[in-house]
């Protein structure tokens, strides 16, 4: 009896081993997939988050060849400007970014996160940080901008490094009050470094103005054509001189109600 | 390097705890626009600057939950700067103070012990025995109080009714002082009357403007949208911009002039002198309405006797002194400032100048200078508004649309309060000083009180308070409204000392523990701006009023009750000497609360209900507490003195119609608003058929000063080889209690950082983003070294705004004054700057 | 005991050593694994993610040349895959992992054969050269893990624990035997001297205890049965762990150079 007792008991036994090897098998293919769901998930949500690259990362298809994901860029930044990304991140685990609107680059003078990077993911050759290219800036809610509105805000303006470079102040008669200035932010893309200063500061609970990568931000003139006064600007004269210009025929005295028109 | 910034940042980080610990949660956030409709909204202006931008505040539930600008006001057309835009959080920083505050050991007031809560009764008792003890010993000198141009008209007049009135000391002064004395002290001096003759509308009327030491793109950001407005839809306007260094207000300069410190006298007094040598003169107007003086000269620096600058010059003691003289001596005096001194001098270009002054001289060509800091806070702050003034006048292009001096000011009630009431140590309301006797005579018989209550000598000013302090002359002292440690001059050498002083009491009511509160011996929690009803008077003479809104949080109290219930503390007998009580035996036994407050006449109006035009129904909190309309009582007797006070022209409205109106501008006569003062047919006291009046005058007539150039107190030497100068930035207002408490405007501009020339850097071997050490011969600081930005810093010049508690800038500051208006010159002193 | 001690104080110094930085403020590496300076002068690259950057078609830079070869040189002098013992983190895991396997009695689930980490670490290598991208460095768990630690990044967790539960529940060891890093070192490991020596096989007692810890039993058999072979423990797969010595009654292993008799 007790034989066949163990004998039972040993089949239990196995079954039973068998049974929790099977579900953990299971399990574990589970969590696997799990995990592959949420990279899915993550990359799907990611439309609406921004990474910004450190200065001198170029493409970011070239940056992905390169980077070691070693994260002495991120060491290095004296800000905790920079963070490497995590594991479920909507940009390559390991790689160095950041988020303008928490922490904007400072633009050091001396780039201590190109010196750090040993790969030369970080090209080496940018040496002034006012031709870093990070980003670009873009007023995206004109609605909302306060300046805009009339408000004297212009925190974003005041904020930039490149001041008066990158972005500048139109000024335009307010309309509404009859004798106040729109004070309105343009962005300058030859000068731009994508720094983030502007998305950081804005007053906003939701920054109307923010940083993009620039081949989201950045729209292309068609080849075809040229602007025709930068074109003369340039070359400083017409670009067909010596054209013929006849005079126009005109009653012997002007009347004065013809206004004079200057060239 | 890497290492020590990141070091700094760490600091940085442990002291932005600090302040973390005052941010507000945003719990305004939660102001659903759904709710809307159970929003009250009533107005209100701005709290901060002195440009007067009227909102309309937004409560619900007993909280400002919402603020919009008034799209109907005047001054902002439903505009604010980005301060404005974030009123409704100031009131709502986590670290509000609730309770009274005293320094405890063992259960008893100690000096060095721990601030500990306290009760109302035990907080003013205690204070009540300091200021009696003070006086019992020393005499009333030994007591005082520094108030401030954010007061309101009410408390402002109650607070000189309490000291000057009450417990007979003329040490009251009032913040303002730091920011516009030496306009009042030239004004008065030139017009025999305060303020400007001008008013905003100017700004759509001039073809020209100037601006000598303004930053008004940062410091007055709406007006500066309607200058700009003005520059851009009538294209012959040209702007000069005037300052030691590139601002943003350099943006719209036709002209953008820098030069050296100091030297604006310089290009002053050469404009005079081209205008002369050029025909501009108004021969008609000048002969009708100027006369002309020589000031005295080498009149020092307003520091303590025993400095060597001090003794060295010969009319340090009569700073003020002048003498007549003619035309034709005053063409010779500044005969000496040719285009080639002045260039020489000032660094500037010669066609920079040239354009300049034709400006000026052109009659075709309205013109209004504007001018705050650069000009006030000048160890010769009182002769750079004479100069300018010289030049308005000789040309006539003043008191009409388009054509005047303007004063902006930096303080909501810079004028409202501390001028029209006269909170400063030598005055008293619409005009009046307590050096003479028929002043004196006149308020004591408002007041009601025996003749001689009030002392003819001008009591201690602003920077001479702290020295008291410190030189155990004043010995109860009440700060209230301000935070004086980070905003005045020397904070190590001169403030500190006398505010932790063993043998002086200090008392600060604020609503936030700012740097001053942490110096006092007691702290009393302070209601804040809409948590009271209150009325502001802004630069172009426009007073304002509010409602109370809401109620201050736990105990705080308004500064107003705290006066009234701290008046009810003084027995008279305790205060005043028994000949003066001899006058009026029916004030025997009574409290100084009686006297002033009590008086038939402040308490005039009784409980009532507030209204507005749309029924909604209002609380006053003193109304309730001491059974009567203080405000309007208080407002009501103040307006006697604009009424029938010897100085005409200060005719102030009726209290129901403020309340009523977004603001009028006074003198207020026959129910119309004055625009621009002195000139027939806009100011009713100009008598028909003589053009201009310059009626605060006698002879109705303005005074030309001749005034030189005189170096500076400190220059850079050597050692301390640059030129500092500190000041504000538009996101943060004066001292950043409020605004520092708003995270938006702390994530805007978290710190204060060196503005620098790279070139100076440079030479240090200093990188943007260093930490580096700003040293004077009175005390160091660290900060960030910024090479780029807003301020375009020439080569030997550093700015450091002063805002920011964990860098006290101004404690680098000497505290050399203008001897004539005592405001300290925070524009130029000299440090050193190395490496942290 | 003795080698386990000492391999596990060097895998946990190798991570102090890095977190000293961010926790103490004393720099004297920064970096990760993947690639650090010591010292602000001597720099380090792991080689295979290296090796992923030229095939992504990125030009080498000297610095990270370097680094790589300094590493290179280092595993290949003292054995290739003392990097999966001596320092790499997941080490902890796997075996833990093995020791709770054996406790509980699971049996295995998925074997893998010894080749299967060479086939991965070519597909590491074609998927680099593929993307133009180091593609696998997204998915790497030994760069994620031990970067997840040094970086604070909850990536760690998950991987480590991910990393944890595949050994337990899978395969002994199951990630090891797969691992395109070791499989890296191991081909280091078949050109480097230092190696463990089956110098006592005389007195072996086939009591099988080596056979019970050795990670890569495999590599055993040869020196430790086959009279005529070498005793030395010639398989790049050793990790040079040392745990055979030190569970060894007979004391039949020791360190020693592969040219000895």
């Amino acid at each position: 009896m007790s034989g066949v007792g163990d004998k039972v008991k040993g089949i239990k036994e196995t079954s039973r081993r068998q049974f929790l090897a099977d579900g953990a098998k299971a399990a574990c293919g589970a969590a696997l997939l799990g995990i592959g769901a949420g990279f899915g998930a993550s990359q799907a949500g990611a439309s609406s988050q921004v990474f910004l690259r450190p200065p001198g990362a170029g493409l970011d298809s070239d940056f992905l060849a390169s980077c070691l994901r070693c994260g002495q860029c991120v060491r290095a930044c004296p800000y905790d400007t920079l963070n490497l990304a995590g594991l479920f991140s909507s940009t390559a685990t390991g790689t160095p970014y950041y988020q303008p609107r928490k922490v904007a680059c400072e633009m050091c003078e001396d780039l201590p996160c190109i010196k750090a990077c040993p790969s030369g993911a970080l090209d080496p050759g940018l040496t002034d940080v006012t031709k870093a290219r990070m980003g670009l800036a873009v007023l995206i809610d004109q609605e909302t901008c306060l300046n805009y509105l009339g408000l004297r805000c212009g925190v974003c303006y005041r904020a930039c490094p490149q001041i008066d470079k990158a972005l500048t102040l139109d000024t335009q008669h307010n309309k509404r009050s009859g004798k106040h200035t729109l004070f309105l932010p343009k962005i300058h893309s030859e000068h731009c470094t994508g720094c983030g200063k502007c998305e950081q500061s804005c007053v906003l609970e939701t920054s109307a103005i923010k940083v993009l990568p620039r081949a989201l931000a950045k729209g292309e003139l068609g080849h075809h054509y040229r602007l025709g006064w930068e074109e003369k600007a340039k070359k400083g004269e017409s670009l067909i001189p010596e054209v013929l210009d006849l005079p126009d025929r005109m009653p012997e005295f002007t009347p004065p109600f013809l206004p004079e028109v200057k060239p | 390097m890497k290492l020590s910034r990141r070091t700094f940042i760490k600091a940085n980080a442990v002291a932005a705890t600090a302040v973390a610990a005052g941010i507000s949660l945003p719990e305004a956030e939660a102001l659903a626009k759904e709710g809307d409709q159970d929003i009250r909204w009533d107005k209100a202006p701005c709290r901060f600057c002195g440009t007067g931008c009227s909102v309309l505040i937004g409560t619900k539930d007993g909280r400002v939950v919402a603020t919009q600008g008034d799209p109907d006001a005047p001054v902002n057309r439903g505009l604010n700067c980005i301060k404005g835009y974030f009123l409704s959080k100031i009131m709502y920083g986590r670290d509000r103070l609730k309770t009274p505050l005293l320094r405890k050991k063992n259960g008893t007031y100690d000096k060095e012990g721990e601030f500990t809560p306290v009760s109302w009764d035990e907080a003013l008792d205690t204070m009540a025995a300091k200021f009696k003890e003070a006086i019992k010993k020393k005499g009333p000198t030994s007591v005082g109080m520094f108030g401030s141009g954010q007061w309101t008209v009410f408390e402002g007049y109650a607070a000189s009714k309490l000291f000057k009135g009450g417990l007979r000391s003329n040490n009251l002064d009032p913040n303002a002082r730091h920011c516009m004395a030496s306009a009042v002290a030239a004004f008065i001096r030139t017009f025999g009357s305060d303020e400007p003759m001008g008013c905003y509308d100017d700004l759509e009327h001039a073809d020209g403007f100037v601006l000598w030491g303004a930053n008004m793109s940062e410091m007055h950001p709406i007006l500066w949208s309607r200058l700009t407005d003005r520059r851009l839809t009538a294209p012959h306007v040209k702007v000069a911009v005037l300052s030691t260094f590139e601002n943003r207000s350099f943006e719209l300069a036709d002209l953008g002039i820098i030069f050296k410190p100091q030297t604006d006298l310089v290009i002053l007094n050469y404009i005079a002198n081209y205008i002369i040598e050029n025909g501009a003169v108004n021969t008609d107007f000048v002969g009708k309405h100027v006369r002309f003086k020589k000031g005295n000269t080498d009149i020092g620096y307003g520091l303590r006797p025993e400095d060597e600058r001090q003794k060295k010059a010969v009319n340090a003691s009569k700073a003020g002194g002048n003498v007549d003289i003619s035309f034709a001596e005053y063409k010779k005096f500044v005969a000496d400032y040719t285009l080639d001194k002045a260039h020489e001098m000032t660094g500037v270009a010669k066609e920079q100048l040239l354009d300049l002054a034709k400006m000026y001289a052109d009659p075709k060509r309205r013109i209004v200078s504007y001018w705050t800091m650069g000009f006030n806070q000048h160890s010769r702050g009182t002769w750079a508004n004479h100069l300018v003034y010289n030049i308005h006048l000789l040309t006539g292009k003043i008191s009409e649309p388009g054509n005047g001096p303007f004063s902006l000011t930096g303080q909501p009630s810079a004028c409202g309060t501390a001028r029209e009431v006269g909170t400063f140590a030598h005055r008293l309301p619409a005009d009046l000083v307590v050096k003479k006797e028929a002043h004196r005579d006149f308020t004591e018989k408002i007041w009601k009180l025996p003749k001689g209550t009030i002392p003819a000598k001008p009591g201690y000013h602003a920077v001479l308070q702290n020295r008291m302090l410190k030189d155990g002359k004043l010995n109860a002292y009440w700060v209230m409204c301000n935070n004086n440690v980070q905003a005045a001059p020397n904070l190590n050498v001169e403030t500190l000392p006398g505010y932790r002083n063993p043998e002086n009491f200090i008392v600060v009511s604020d609503p936030y523990p700012t740097v001053t509160a942490m110096a006092a011996d007691l702290i009393l929690p302070t209601a804040m701006w809409v948590e009271k009803e209150g009325a502001y008077g802004n630069a172009e003479r426009r007073s304002q009023f509010w409602r109370q809104q809401v109620d201050a949080p736990g105990e705080a109290k308004t500064d107003l009750w705290q006066m009234l219930e701290f008046a009810k503390r003084l027995k008279v007998e305790e205060v005043w000497p028994e000949e003066l009580i001899a006058q009026k035996p029916e004030y025997r036994g009574k409290t100084l609360y009686d006297i002033l407050y009590a008086n038939g006449q402040v308490n005039k109006y009784p409980k009532q209900k507030i209204v507005d035009g749309a029924g909604n129904e209002y609380r006053s909190a003193e109304m309730d507490h001491f059974g009567f309309y203080l405000h309007k009582g208080l407002y009501e007797e103040y307006r006697i003195f604009g009424l029938e006070g010897p100085k005409k022209g200060h005719e102030l409205g009726t209290f129901d119609d403020y309340h009523r109106s977004r603001g009028l501008r006074w003198p207020v006569v026959d129910g119309k608003e004055t625009l621009w003062r002195y000139r027939e047919g806009y100011d009713p006291h100009v008598a028909k058929g003589s053009e201009v009046q310059f009626y605060g005058n006698k002879d109705n007539r303005a005074k030309i000063f001749a005034l030189p150039y005189e170096p500076p107190a400190e220059s850079p030497d050597i050692e301390y080889n640059l030129w500092l100068c500190t000041g504000r930035v538009l996101e943060h207002w004066h001292s950043g209690s409020m605004t520092q408490r708003v995270p938006e405007l702390y994530r805007a501009v978290p710190h204060a950082v060196l503005f620098m020339h790279p070139d100076d850097a440079k030479e240090r071997g200093l990188r943007r983003g260093m930490s580096v050490k700003i040293a004077s011969r009175r005390g160091e600081v660290t900060a960030s070294v910024e090479t780029r930005g807003r301020n375009k810093m020439p080569k030997g010049m550093v700015f450091l705004p002063w805002f920011d508690a964990r860098r006290l800038a101004n404690k680098l500051i000497l505290d050399a004054t203008c001897p004539i208006s005592k405001e300290t010159d925070f524009k130029k002193c000299a440090v050193k700057v190395e490496r942290a | 005991m003795k080698w386990l001690i000492l391999r596990r104080t060097s895998q946990l110094m190798v991570l102090g050593f890095f977190l000293l930085g961010p926790l103490g403020d004393i720099w004297w590496i920064s970096g990760s694994l993947s690639g650090s300076l010591i010292l602000k002068v001597l720099p380090l690259t792991d080689p295979l993610v290296f090796l992923q950057t030229i095939f992504a078609g990125h030009p080498p830079a000297d610095m990270a040349l370097a680094g790589a070869l300094i590493v290179i040189s280092f595993y290949l002098l003292v054995g290739g895959r003392v990097f999966c013992s001596w320092v790499c983190p997941v080490n902890i895991i796997a075996d833990c992992a093995a020791w709770l396997r054996d406790k509980i009695g699971i049996r295995g689930v998925l074997f893998f054969s010894n080749s299967s980490r060479y086939w991965l670490l070519a597909m590491v290598c074609g998927l680099a050269l593929a993307f133009q991208a180091a593609v696998w460095e997204m998915i790497n768990p030994v760069t994620i893990f031990s970067r997840g630690i040094i970086f604070g990044l909850t990536g760690a967790v998950v991987v480590g624990a991910t990393l944890f539960f595949f050994d337990l529940l899978l395969g002994k060891r199951g990630w090891c035997q797969i691992c395109p890093t070791g499989a890296f070192y191991s081909l280091l490991g078949h050109l480097s001297p230092l190696k463990v020596i089956a110098s006592g096989r005389e007195q072996c007692d086939q009591c099988l205890a080596c056979y019970k810890v050795c990670p890569e039993p495999q590599v055993l058999h040869e020196p430790l049965q086959e009279k005529e072979a070498s005793p030395v423990i010639l398989s790049g797969q050793c990790t040079n762990c040392g745990r055979c010595i030190d569970v060894c009654p007979q004391s039949v292993f020791t360190f020693g150079s592969r040219f000895s008799k």
